[in-house]
């Protein structure tokens, strides 16, 4: 394998997003700043990777206008899923492995406010039988809270200091749209959302885009004295169907984890949209009670449709940067109730 | 590091029809893939991760199936894909699929693309009105009748050039039993007496709306060993280009010329239309196939639709192309390029039935998408890659 390391990255998030759905808009300054932390101009970077969603932009190809913000000549090696940022890491880190490229730009964009974000998603089932009944993301999400509840696996009480400290630690984060700490029992005296779920308890609908650039070797060292060199990373996915696994466990995340590799992790970026998500990922990735989870106030404190996944993975990169943590994890999860799950970690090399 | 090398070693697709109402979305998919894993000699166990493509969403009105689809294509527990590049998917998914085994990461992966246009409406799905847009409502054929008229200017071409590119490519669909057109007795008149849709375009010019999917099951070196006949991937490219830009050549598109630098390039290859036995081009209007031969190297710029006229083209010509009927007489949009893709590497592998080239041994498989912006092509080989 390559040695290939995070070397650049870039987001916005935001409440509402007064622009396009293509969010060209956003991507334009995102690679200019990712341009100035690397020092490169667009001919530097030997693939570009995209991450967004039709249903969310309301139309179809969505991403062929995304292609504008890089610019028109020359051509270039280019490529897009329609998932979030940190599987189009993931095809982008495949494409340096392979030898053809050493260096890629991966971006992604959503804007959620455009349509109800919680009916969207809710496209996203099963045809046939599922999605007729219209059970929205909010709703199944109470579901699995419920079933953790129910199992005593977790409490309201457990779930509000996700919140609480998540809200804390969001005041330093320039980007978050949701902050401030209170106290478990001031969270625990809010009316219920969709029950056992408080509207804190579930991420707030966000537009966004992010931009992350990968290196490998000494095109790495070149950037950064300190690059977050990719020890480890998988992904894989679970049956979605709702009514036969236990909404209580997460088997992709766990093999991820196993994938990649935790041992050593000190900080944990985690895409946990609902604040018991982060204790089923917690238990998934075998995480333990001294790692510092989503320092940067996680998914609750923003959680950009498509970019939100690889925004972990980034805030997870700069903890490396900075010299801060030696090892970090970045996880990204699709797909309803924690489905479908990704898992990247980073080092600093001396 | 160069790449690991990688073959293909099992092909499978649906028979296309314009509704295949017989099966479901994950039924059409296993269709392809199942016939691609008894090609391989493989089981869905022993395969390492499955990448899903196809077009937008929108043509089956679900958001993201492969999520849906997950445990029906055997890839719960495994790592899942899903690549979305326009009408260029079918190639790219194929070329990501790949990259996982050149990289070394994965021994063997399938992959499948699928459409099941039947569930929604192709016309409407494109041509949705699009927020901060003025709508157009043209559809891919008003689309691309303009790019087809400037290239007539500029060519000089005779005006029934179109016509004899749909007449071989539906007689050549009569020997694919997978095809889904089968119109005996097309002729380059019949053709010109169709009717006209989006002048110069003709109803007979134009490509189907199909359901229909294709698998390949990928595999590396070790893995291809064992295989009697894997294709052996000698080069593969994408290349996009904005779709903004004062000036953008939509006929002879530079990503499409970059592209093909870039492929002949890797494979070694100097003089494309003698050392390339076949090709299977993305040609959804008829008057694409002289305007891509040009564009690929295969003739010079305005002497493609000479080749054409010519019967190179043709089954038994000097550069066959589309020799399993192409996407004039099946499109599934988003396994139309993998179908390209796989249709090349059925040619090296002799196993293209009636519409085998003799001696077959080095094959174009070439796609496009959105309004000529993306491009994604292979050369699949009989003979492992000596670099």
């Amino acid at each position: 394998m390559r040695d290939v390391a995070v070397v650049g990255f870039a987001q916005r998030q935001m409440e509402e997003f007064d622009g396009s759905p293509t969010c060209v808009e956003l991507l334009v300054p995102l690679f200019a700043e990712c341009y100035e932390q690397t020092g490169w101009t667009r001919k530097d970077v030997g693939f570009w990777c995209s991450g967004s969603s039709d249903y969310l932009a309301g139309r179809s190809f969505s991403f062929v206008q995304a292609v504008d913000a890089i610019g028109v000549t020359p051509p270039v090696n280019e490529s897009h899923v329609e998932m979030d940022l940190a599987w189009a890491m993931y095809e982008a880190w495949i494409k340096i492995q392979t030898g053809e490229v050493d260096t890629a730009l991966v971006y992604a964009f959503g804007k959620s406010s455009a349509g109800v974000l919680r009916r969207t998603l809710a496209l996203q089932l099963e045809p046939y039988t599922m999605t007729p009944l219209w059970p929205d993301t909010v709703s199944l999400a109470g579901l699995q809270a419920r079933a953790g509840i129910d199992a005593g696996l977790w409490d309201e009480t457990a779930m509000a200091e996700v919140v609480n400290r998540s809200m804390g630690d969001a005041e330093k984060n320039e980007y978050a749209v949701r902050k401030g700490a209170s106290s478990v029992e001031e969270l625990l005296a809010r009316p219920m959302y969709a029950d056992p779920l408080r509207k804190h308890d579930c991420a707030p609908v966000t537009d966004g885009a992010a931009a992350i650039v990968l290196a490998a070797g000494d095109r790495a060292r070149d950037v950064r004295d300190k690059p977050a060199w990719i020890s480890g990373l998988a992904h894989n996915v679970d049956p979605m169907s709702m009514g036969t696994r236990d909404l209580t466990r997460s088997p992709s995340a766990a093999v991820a984890a196993a994938g990649a590799g935790v041992d050593g992790v000190e900080v944990a970026e985690l895409h946990a949209a609902f604040s018991h998500q982060e204790l089923v990922l917690r238990r998934e990735l075998g995480l333990s009670d001294d790692v510092a989870i989503n320092p940067s106030g996680g998914p609750l404190s923003g959680n950009p449709m498509f970019s939100a996944g690889g925004i972990r993975i980034g805030e997870a990169a700069k903890k490396i940067w900075s010299g801060e943590a030696a090892k970090t994890l970045g996880h990204a999860t699709s797909g309803p109730a924690l489905q479908q799950n990704l898992v990247c970690t980073m080092e600093g090399r001396a | 590091m160069a790449k690991q090398p990688a073959a293909v070693i099992g092909i499978g697709q649906t028979h296309h029809r314009a509704k295949r109402e017989d099966v479901s979305m994950a039924g059409l998919c296993r269709e392809a893939m199942d016939r691609a894993l008894e090609d391989a000699g493989l089981t869905l166990d022993e395969i390492d991760a499955i990448v899903v493509g196809k077009a937008p969403d929108l043509f089956e009105g679900v958001m993201m199936p492969e999520l849906f689809l997950a445990e029906a294509l055997g890839a719960a527990g495994k790592p899942l894909l899903r690549v979305h590049t326009a009408g260029s998917v079918g190639g790219s998914t194929a070329i990501v699929a790949s990259s996982l085994v050149q990289a070394g990461v994965h021994k063997k992966v399938l992959t499948v693309a699928y459409e099941k246009q039947s569930e929604s409406n192709a016309m409407w799905a494109l041509s949705v009105p699009i927020p901060f847009n003025m709508p157009v409502h043209a559809g891919a054929g008003g689309y691309f009748a303009p790019h087809v008229r400037s290239y007539i200017r500029r060519s000089g071409a005779p005006n029934h050039i179109g016509a004899i590119v749909a007449a071989k490519d539906r007689n050549n669909a009569l020997k694919n039993p997978y095809a889904h057109l089968h119109n005996k007795g097309t002729t380059v008149e019949s053709v010109m007496a169709s009717q006209m849709l989006w002048d110069p375009i003709r109803y007979d010019e134009t490509c189907p709306s199909s359901d229909g999917a294709c698998a390949l099951v990928i595999a590396s070196e070790d893995v291809a060993a064992s295989s009697p006949n894997p294709a052996w991937i000698h080069g593969t490219v994408m290349r996009s280009e904005a779709t903004s830009g004062a000036e953008r050549d939509q006929v002879n598109p530079q990503a499409s010329r970059d592209a093909a630098a870039v492929l002949w390039k890797q494979a070694g290859i100097t003089n494309p239309i003698d050392e390339i036995d076949m090709a299977e081009i993305y040609v959804p209007f008829s008057w694409f196939e002289p305007m891509w031969l040009e564009s690929l190297g295969f003739a010079e710029p305005g002497e493609g639709w000479k080749l054409t006229e010519s019967g190179a083209t043709a089954l038994d010509g000097r550069i066959p192309v589309n020799c399993s009927g192409g996407v004039l007489s099946s499109n599934p949009i988003g396994a139309s390029g993998m179908l390209r893709f796989g249709e090349a590497a059925l040619q090296v592998r002799g196993q293209a039935g009636e519409h085998q080239v003799d001696g077959a041994r080095r094959a174009l498989g070439h796609a496009y998408g959105g309004g000529s912006q993306f491009f994604a092509m292979w050369v699949v080989g009989s003979e492992k890659p000596s670099s």
